[in-house]
């Protein structure tokens, strides 16, 4: 229960995150970012199979997976590990970037 | 490389120019285009090379030098020497780069480099030249180290199988040669060498292979660290539940020497060891291209580099990746941080062609996973973030870790992951 409000939480202050980030972030330093996920899940993001594609993928989606991998609240084998290694900011900057990629 | 591939060469980059690939205008030096020649064609120059393309959007012309024909995976190699996999399943042709990114590959060796006129001399006697230059050279072994081992027939008899390739079927064939009841002895070097775990899960897979085919044969690993270098407790485990009575664990074994035709180890402070078979991972440094360029200013072993760009800090427009680089803190020499290295270079290399500053803050993540059989794996995993004051990259406080315990699950990631890396660096 408490870990569900927390990720209430968390989505919602993902929104701002998200519209902070498209103002700060150099898109050319995102899409770098973004590319380190490719090793697992595909040249930007279009994932072969066996990992989860992220190319056109629900931005919110995404995002709530990603805060509920670093909360705990999502089990996971790696991604609870990976996602504490980026800031909300970024996290978000890189979902919006994935979010516009071509499936 | 001989005059006929050279022309090849040639006429396909012109033929390029025509398609528009390389927009005309893209020759000249510090304009929008430029030329990048890529030396390497592992899991750091194969993906350097194909980013350079996509990032530019085809402005930037890249060269890839490689003398094999196609590329072979060192991570999963280990199941080939135990027998879970076969050679085909490691190895991808290197034609999607050509086809379908537009990278020229050109398959030689590069011998020299002259950083003042920008240049690459291969074997086959060929010069490139270059605005920017990539060195993704991998490793090379210190024999120096082991004497022995320059004996005739020495290194055919004494594997390291430490870059796939033939070397990963010779020592698999040794094997299933040895009779049950034999001892296979594995030994590692001091850290910084290739693969930190690679070793620990080279000895589960030969232990599986034994436990299914030649149930009294031994497992003798005789390491020159004081203890497991990676993913320590998760491999002990293993051991203990999964091997016992078939792998020996020995601690501060650092070998001196090696007398390939009696089959014995020589230590510099623990009695001789003889056993059937013998896998000896000699002590490593960059490869020969970055050394003799006079670009391994640590220890005379590895490349130093700006983490920003990956150039080096040796030579301007001379960017270096992969294993051949003194590491960061925590950092591993793997594939996946190999290819890693190659996208913030592509990323630099790029903006700093077309008079853009490179991105500030990398961040990177590295994943490696390790078969404890031939199903269940452990993995550990860590972000890298570039640190503005010490100017080097460093993990990510409270990130990464490894696994709970081996499982069916992580392999089937492991085999994702391993798709995906081969998709993400060459097709």
């Amino acid at each position: 229960m408490k870990s569900r409000i927390l990720s209430g939480l968390g989505a919602l202050a993902l929104g701002m995150a998200a519209s902070a980030a498209h103002a700060q972030v150099d898109p050319m330093q995102v899409r770098s970012w973004a590319a380190a996920c490719a090793n697992c899940h595909g040249t930007a993001g279009r994932a072969m199979p066996g990992n989860e594609p992220l190319a056109g993928q629900s931005k919110d989606e995404m995002m709530k997976k990603l805060m509920d991998f670093k909360s705990g609240a999502k089990p996971a084998t790696i991604m609870h590990q990976l996602s504490k290694g980026y800031t909300d900011e970024q996290l978000a900057a890189i979902v919006a970037w994935f979010a516009a990629q071509k499936k | 490389m001989d005059r006929r591939q050279f022309i090849q060469a040639g006429s396909a980059a012109s033929a390029a120019s025509v398609l528009g690939l390389s927009a005309g205008c893209a020759s000249t030096a510090g304009g929008a285009g430029g030329n990048v020649v890529v030396v390497g064609g592992g899991y750091g120059g194969a993906t350097a090379a194909k980013y350079i393309r996509l990032w530019s959007e085809g402005r930037v012309n890249v060269t890839l030098v490689e003398p094999n024909d196609a590329f072979i995976s060192c991570p999963i190699s280990n199941l080939v020497i135990g027998g879970s996999k076969q050679m085909a399943d490691i190895t991808t042709p290197y034609d999607n780069l050509a086809r379908r990114h537009g990278v020229k590959i050109v398959k030689d060796r590069a011998v020299a480099i002259d950083a003042d006129k920008r240049q690459v001399r291969l074997a086959g006697g060929q010069t490139l030249s270059y605005d920017r230059l990539v060195l993704s050279p991998g490793i090379e072994f210190m024999w120096e180290a082991l004497p022995g081992m320059k004996a005739p027939g020495a290194q055919d008899k004494v594997l390291h199988s430490w870059k796939a390739g033939p070397q990963t079927v010779a020592l698999r064939k040794q094997l299933e040669a040895m009779p049950d009841g034999g001892v296979y002895a594995l030994s590692i070097p001091l850290a910084p060498y290739r693969c930190p775990p690679g070793p620990y899960e080279r000895a589960c897979q030969v232990a599986h292979y034994f436990s299914q085919a030649k149930p009294k044969s031994k497992v003798l690993i005789l390491d020159a660290n004081d203890d497991v270098t990676s993913k320590g407790p998760l491999f002990k485990k293993a051991w203990a539940d999964r091997y016992k009575g078939i792998i020996d664990y020995r601690p501060k074994h650092n070998l001196t020497d090696v007398d390939a035709a009696t089959g014995t180890l020589k230590f510099e402070f623990n009695d001789d060891v003889k056993a059937q078979v013998l896998n000896v991972l000699p002590p490593q440094r960059a490869g020969d291209i970055a050394h003799h360029a006079g670009l391994t200013t640590a220890n005379k072993r590895w490349c130093e580099v700006d983490w920003q760009t990956m150039e080096s800090k040796a030579a301007r427009n001379i960017h270096i990746l992969g294993d051949a680089l003194q590491v960061a803190p925590l950092m591993p020499k793997s594939g996946h941080m190999a290819n890693q290295h190659g996208k913030v270079a592509a990323a630099a290399i790029v903006a700093l062609l077309s008079g853009r500053q490179p991105n500030a803050l990398p961040i990177y993540n590295n994943t490696c996973y390790s078969f404890v059989s031939d199903t269940d794996v452990v993995h550990v995993a860590s972000v890298h973030r570039y640190d503005a004051a010490q100017k080097t990259m460093l993990t990510v406080p409270g990130s990464g870790g490894v696994s709970v315990a081996a499982s069916e699950l992580e392999g089937k990631y492991a085999m994702a992951w391993a798709r995906n890396i081969w998709a993400d660096t060459l097709a």
